[in-house]
């Protein structure tokens, strides 16, 4: 199976009406939740015996609100306190998130191995300020433009600037994720034989 | 520098690193379990190389969901041992070789002062009790390592914690690690190298060292770390051929910040559900009956916590209202339990003793909670759900205070039996 970010694609997609092709825009309705948010809260741990999306999807955030996933609509965005993704190293969790097709997940602060295994699959995550995330209420629209590094809540209007994805995660989300990144590299350094 | 950040540049061939530099690093030994493993393995397909780069530093472990506790787990076993033997790997432990993995691994040699380790899996932050750099990566990160033999890494900044006094009675390493965890909160050194120093880390054993690297992801670290001194060496001795780099931090060292504690100060302590982080004394927490208490773990379930819980079960029985589970956590330590007599005490007590494997302290299997139900564990997390249903608690503490908690029926202190008559 080619791993391929929804990132990518909306970056494709949204390139054909611009020359550059860097503007992204997320769109979606916001579902907020606490500080520490675990990966037994994301995803248990007695559906770990596969690593299927569509397996795992509805189970995601089980642990908080046994609903989330029936509620959840494609494009949806993840709202979070603090150190969201703490606890173990599965990578189960970003892959749940994104089998439900959430399109980014927006917090204070995120827990460091979630954080590495959110972009190395291609789920792009925005680390902003706790005052934005204290303006957002579920249920908010929320578009996030991640050329012009903007945040806009609606129905209230209001917009935040919010910091840039680090440039090395972006390279990571225009590749796809880790395993393009790493064909390209070792193909680069001729370690890379096909199979 | 400091430790982790020799350890570091050393392995990124370079001079020097400082907090914040990204940087690619060389890696000693990559290690993924039967959960983490079967994604890694598919992950590394897509890569397209053949091999991995080392069939003598990969390493997989079925620990986690085993003895297989149904088809599909089982299947994730098979695919690891196909691979495995397709691949040639040296390391591949299953059945009665296995154990859980960070238990096992220190055990086999397989990790000298000075390596870096990468694991998918967040206790694999435990080898920096042997003056190793080791964390917790994801499937598709191991994958890339298993293809490559490399990994980037952002240089954490490193937390000094200065250890000082002599531990009371009764009270463990585990209490001083959730000690550490309660002051600085399950994010307080979230990123960081957590480094342990002092003559009260000094004068404790590999046992204790590894609780206290193990738990550093529970403060959300990057990494655990002791100076490697003449305990590690000990200890590898007839483990290993290997020597290893015995590093210290320079006297010039830039740390974050640096906390003292004094040990003999701490009694034994209690993680609330449902975070490592609400940590009280035992005794401040009430009146609270249980059901269930495992002892075990990568945390606390190595041959000096099944005898430290002896000690308070010798010539005791689990109140009739608690399932007493105990699980050594290697065939090592199961046998040296069964020779040392201490099977035997564990029985006489009403225990059940379950095969090494990670099963209830990640609620997998072999001690499953129900709605409602209280389970005190020397295991490392308590998030809801961690052992069950959502709706049951864990308590985590030290092998002693758990076993004194099934004999009391709740949670409760070894003092409260009114100490042991085992030597």
């Amino acid at each position: 199976m080619a791993l391929r970010s929804d990132w990518a694609r909306s970056r494709e997609e949204t390139g054909k009406n611009r020359k550059k092709g860097r503007r992204v825009l997320l769109k979606g309705r916001a579902w907020k939740f606490g500080s520490n948010i675990d990966t037994d809260v994301i995803i248990p741990a007695r559906y770990l015996t596969t690593h299927d999306p569509a397996l795992l999807a509805p189970h995601c955030m089980e642990g908080a609100d046994p609903d989330f996933a029936r509620k959840c609509a494609p494009g949806d965005i993840l709202v979070a306190e603090w150190n969201f993704g703490c606890g173990s190293s599965r990578e189960h969790a970003p892959i749940a998130i994104r089998g439900l097709g959430v399109a980014c997940v927006v917090a204070k602060s995120f827990a460091r191995i979630f954080y590495r295994n959110a972009f190395n699959t291609g789920l792009p995550l925005l680390e902003v300020p706790g005052t934005v995330v204290d303006e957002i209420q579920s249920g908010d629209l929320l578009e996030i433009d991640l050329e012009a590094n903007q945040l806009t809540v609606s129905p209230s209007g209001k917009r935040y600037p919010v910091p840039a994805i680090p440039p090395f995660m972006r390279e990571l989300l225009d590749a796809g994720g880790l395993i393009p990144f790493v064909r390209k590299r070792l193909r680069q350094e001729g370690r890379y034989r096909e199979t | 520098m400091t430790l982790t950040e020799k350890i570091l540049a050393l392995h990124a061939g370079l001079e020097t690193v400082r907090p914040g530099d990204l940087i690619l690093v060389r890696v000693d030994l990559a290690l993924a379990n039967d959960v983490t493993g079967p994604l890694a393995i598919e992950r590394f397909q897509e890569i397209g190389v053949e091999t991995v780069f080392d069939r003598e530093r990969v390493v997989f472990v079925a620990d986690h969901f085993t003895p297989s506790k149904d088809v599909a787990s089982a299947r994730q076993c098979q695919q690891l041992r196909k691979f495995a033997r397709a691949q040639g790997l040296v390391h591949f432990y299953e059945g009665g070789e296995a154990g859980v993995e960070h238990a096992l691994l220190p055990e086999k040699g397989l990790i000298v002062p000075g390596d870096l380790v990468v694991g998918a899996d967040s206790h694999t932050c435990t080898y920096g009790a042997l003056g190793a750099f080791a964390t917790g990566v994801g499937s598709t990160d191991l994958a890339a390592v298993m293809a490559s033999g490399e990994i980037w890494l952002r240089v954490p900044e490193s937390v000094r914690i200065l250890l000082r006094g002599e531990l009371r009675d009764w009270v463990e390493s585990k209490d001083v690690i959730l000690h550490l965890i309660g002051t600085l909160g399950v994010e307080g050194a979230r990123y960081c190298a957590l480094e342990f120093d002092g003559p009260a880390a000094r004068a404790m054993g590999m046992a204790a060292r590894m609780t206290m690297a193990n738990m550093a992801v529970e403060a959300g670290a990057k990494n655990g770390i002791f100076p490697a001194d003449e305990e590690v060496e000990r200890y590898l001795r007839g483990r290993t051929d290997r020597k290893g780099m015995f590093l210290r931090s320079d006297e010039d060292a830039q740390y974050r910040e640096t906390r003292e504690i004094d040990v003999s100060t701490l009694e034994p302590l209690v993680a609330m559900p449902f975070s490592p982080d609400r940590v009280i004394p035992v005794r401040e927490a009430g009146n609270i009956p249980i059901d269930q208490v495992v002892i075990g773990s990568c945390t606390n379930g190595r041959i000096e916590d099944m005898r430290s819980a002896a000690r308070v079960l010798a010539g005791r029985k689990a109140a009739p209202t608690v399932r007493l589970l105990v699980f050594p956590a290697t065939q090592e330590c199961y046998r040296a339990a069964l020779e040392e007599g201490l099977l035997s005490v564990f029985l006489r007590a009403g225990a059940i003793v379950g095969p090494p494997t990670c099963g209830p302290c990640l609620g997998g299997h072999m001690g499953i909670l129900a709605e409602g139900e209280r389970a005190v564990a020397t295991t490392n997390r308590n998030f809801p759900g961690r052992m069950g249903a959502i709706g049951s608690e864990v308590y985590l503490t030290n092998p002693s205070v758990a076993a004194a908690s099934a004999v009391l029926g709740r949670l409760g202190t070894p003092e409260e039996l009114g100490g042991t008559s085992w030597p």
